[in-house]
């Protein structure tokens, strides 16, 4: 089954409306309930990440009996330095973006940890594309 | 009406409804936050799996066909000790110039022998729920287990969270051990002893009646305040009451007072602590405390009325009145110590070993089907229903929702030709008129399309 959804850089009052989405379908697929936290942690910390640090992006989402993918790609500045940018507590969010309670920086490190696989690829100037794979029956 | 014990394990929920008198109207099928209500021949039909006894369908309905089941009134006379459990809000629902005390002297006119606040243990409880909030090696925040119908709305709709409840029982379960005991030595046999609870509610019924997360509820039975307010006021209104009654009422300290009404737990924990009222604010903060989206907060109260317990169904007054009446009350108790350390040291012996609750069990409505393969075909099917269905939420198929029918649909219990928007659709092609119309005449019942000017209505 596939799912996708749009988000807008910036748009911090809808940044949420995936992962909900997705929650929805996953409890309606009767996935463990441990299991569909950690999908919507991850999800909803890259929908924020995008809100904070993108123009656009576009979430897509396969599942099937066995996993959950999670695509998600966006057109923004791109992340230079991605080693670092793993790191707990680190944060290039403007201060604007901290103001409203976001840009902590342990997004990624959430999500990863969050993840059962988990690929990040990313271009300066151009964007940053994230696979989030989580199995739903182990 | 009366039950038995075999009769304790089958009792799931306290609302029914009375097929005789359900016009088939749907208003309550529109306001159910757990969409349980479907209408079928001219009449709601309730699944039991759904429903978490909140009472939205009972203030709404405008025939009175919801019913809350209640105990017989005269099973308390087979108890030789006749305890009222009567609610602190039972005392904002009467006018003025009735004053506690004669509530209740009017309680032990009609039969009752001894009359306790619910709340009077809740002194006992605060220093617990402190700690536990405190110390509580579980996820926070830590959810309130006070309001049954939030247990139940966890239990179906957000069962990752289950794991957040707070595992204390309720004041209700305390105080009754409290009063049995202090019965018990002043020298009553325990089985002439009968606990008695006039409810506000719908939900604390059910969670007298087949509690969760403990085996069985010490509480006898059960009476639906607003059956208790007319006998109560027709007692002081009509008689004169028996001038040798001397009960007196016992005042509570200001916050047990206050523990029933919003904010009346979070405002005695420590921490980041939130009140909210209202079936519907809940679940949309619910959702956001699961997607983790709101962190940082230690402490949830979750009632399900508006107003908390002064809003619930079985109450007799307005609410907001209702809440202003019993703050004023407090602030009038503040500086008061009502409650000594010896009761305190009963109440823990009362209780001793018995506070907490069991693990509370999730069990999910929301799933298509425990195959997840099955479950996936179903959703597919689904979401190919939804392209055709209009999206409107008109409730005219019998269905609170298009997608409550598209999930009728796959589970068998309803036709795509149900759809007054699809039918038409149809009857281009093949379906005929008269067709169309026995099909509406299943769902709504013949009555539905005869003329009728006396349709019920209700305000409240």
């Amino acid at each position: 089954m596939d799912l996708e959804f749009n988000v807008q850089g910036g748009d911090f009052v809808r940044a949420g409306n995936a992962s909900s989405q997705i929650k929805k379908v996953l409890k309606q697929l009767n996935a463990d309930s441990a299991i569909i936290k950690r999908v919507v942690v991850a999800l909803y910390e890259a929908e924020v990440n995008i809100a904070a640090h993108a123009y656009d992006g576009v979430i897509r989402a396969n599942i099937d009996t066995e996993r959950i993918r999670l695509l998600l790609d966006d057109n923004g500045p791109g992340i230079p330095d991605i080693e670092r940018a793993m790191t707990p507590g680190y944060s290039t969010a403007s201060s604007a973006v901290r103001e409203m309670g976001f840009g902590a920086g342990m997004g990624l490190p959430n999500i990863r940890a969050n993840a059962d696989e988990f690929v990040i690829t990313s271009e300066v100037g151009k964007g940053t594309h994230l696979e989030i794979t989580v199995y739903l029956n182990q | 009406m009366r039950e038995n014990t075999a009769d304790r394990n089958s009792f799931r929920h306290a609302l029914t409804i009375d097929p005789d008198v359900c016009v088939g109207c749907a208003h309550c099928m529109r306001v159910c936050p757990t969409e349980a209500l479907r209408v079928r021949q001219g009449k709601a039909i309730l699944q039991n799996n759904r429903c978490i006894d909140c009472g939205e369908c009972f203030n709404v309905c405008p025939s009175g066909a919801i019913v809350i089941k209640q105990d017989e009134f005269d099973s308390i006379f087979a108890y030789q000790h006749r305890v009222a459990l009567i609610p602190s809000i039972i005392i904002g629902q009467f006018p003025e110039d009735v004053t506690p005390d004669m509530i209740c002297q009017a309680l032990v006119s009609i039969g009752f022998t001894k009359i306790m606040l619910v709340e009077d243990s809740v002194e006992y409880l605060i220093p617990q729920v402190r700690n536990y909030v405190e110390n509580a090696d579980c996820e926070k925040p830590i959810i309130s287990s006070y309001c049954p119908a939030i247990v139940r709305l966890i239990q179906v709709k957000f069962p990752s969270l289950v794991g957040n409840l707070m595992l204390l029982r309720p004041p209700l379960d305390l105080t009754t051990a409290y009063v049995k005991q202090e019965l018990v030595r002043e020298g009553a046999a325990e089985e002439q002893i009968g606990v008695f609870y006039i409810t506000p509610c719908a939900a604390k019924i059910a969670a007298v009646k087949s509690p969760v997360g403990e085996d069985r509820s010490e509480v006898t039975g059960v009476f639906n305040m607003d059956y208790i307010y007319n006998r109560i006021l027709r007692e002081i209104r009509h008689k004169d009451v028996d001038p040798s009654i001397a009960v007196k009422y016992k005042p509570l300290s200001a916050r047990s007072l206050r523990w029933s009404l919003t904010g009346g737990e979070a405002n005695e924990v420590k921490g980041s602590c939130l009140a909210i009222d209202g079936i519907a604010n809940v679940i949309q903060f619910l959702e956001k405390v699961e997607n983790e989206e709101i962190t940082g907060v230690d402490f949830l109260e979750l009632r399900s009325c508006d107003q908390s317990c002064a809003g619930g169904a079985l109450t007799a007054g307005n609410r907001f009145i209702a809440v202003e009446h019993l703050h004023k009350d407090s602030v009038a108790l503040s500086s008061k110590k009502v409650v000594s350390d010896k009761i305190l040291c009963d109440y823990k012996t009362a209780n001793e070993g018995k506070t907490a609750l069991r693990r509370v069990e999730p069990r999910s409505m929301l799933k298509l089907d425990e195959d997840m393969g099955m479950a996936m075909q179903k959703m597919e099917r689904v979401n190919r229903m939804m392209c055709h269905l209009p999206g409107v939420d008109c409730g005219v198929c019998g269905a609170p929702s298009c997608s409550a029918l598209a999930e009728d649909i796959v589970q068998g219990e309803a036709t795509i030709s149900q759809c007054v928007f699809l039918q038409r659709t149809m009857e281009q092609n093949k379906l005929s008129p008269d067709h169309a119309f026995k099909i509406m005449k299943q769902v709504w019942g013949d009555d539905r399309f005869k003329k009728n000017c006396h349709k019920p209505y209700k305000s409240k």
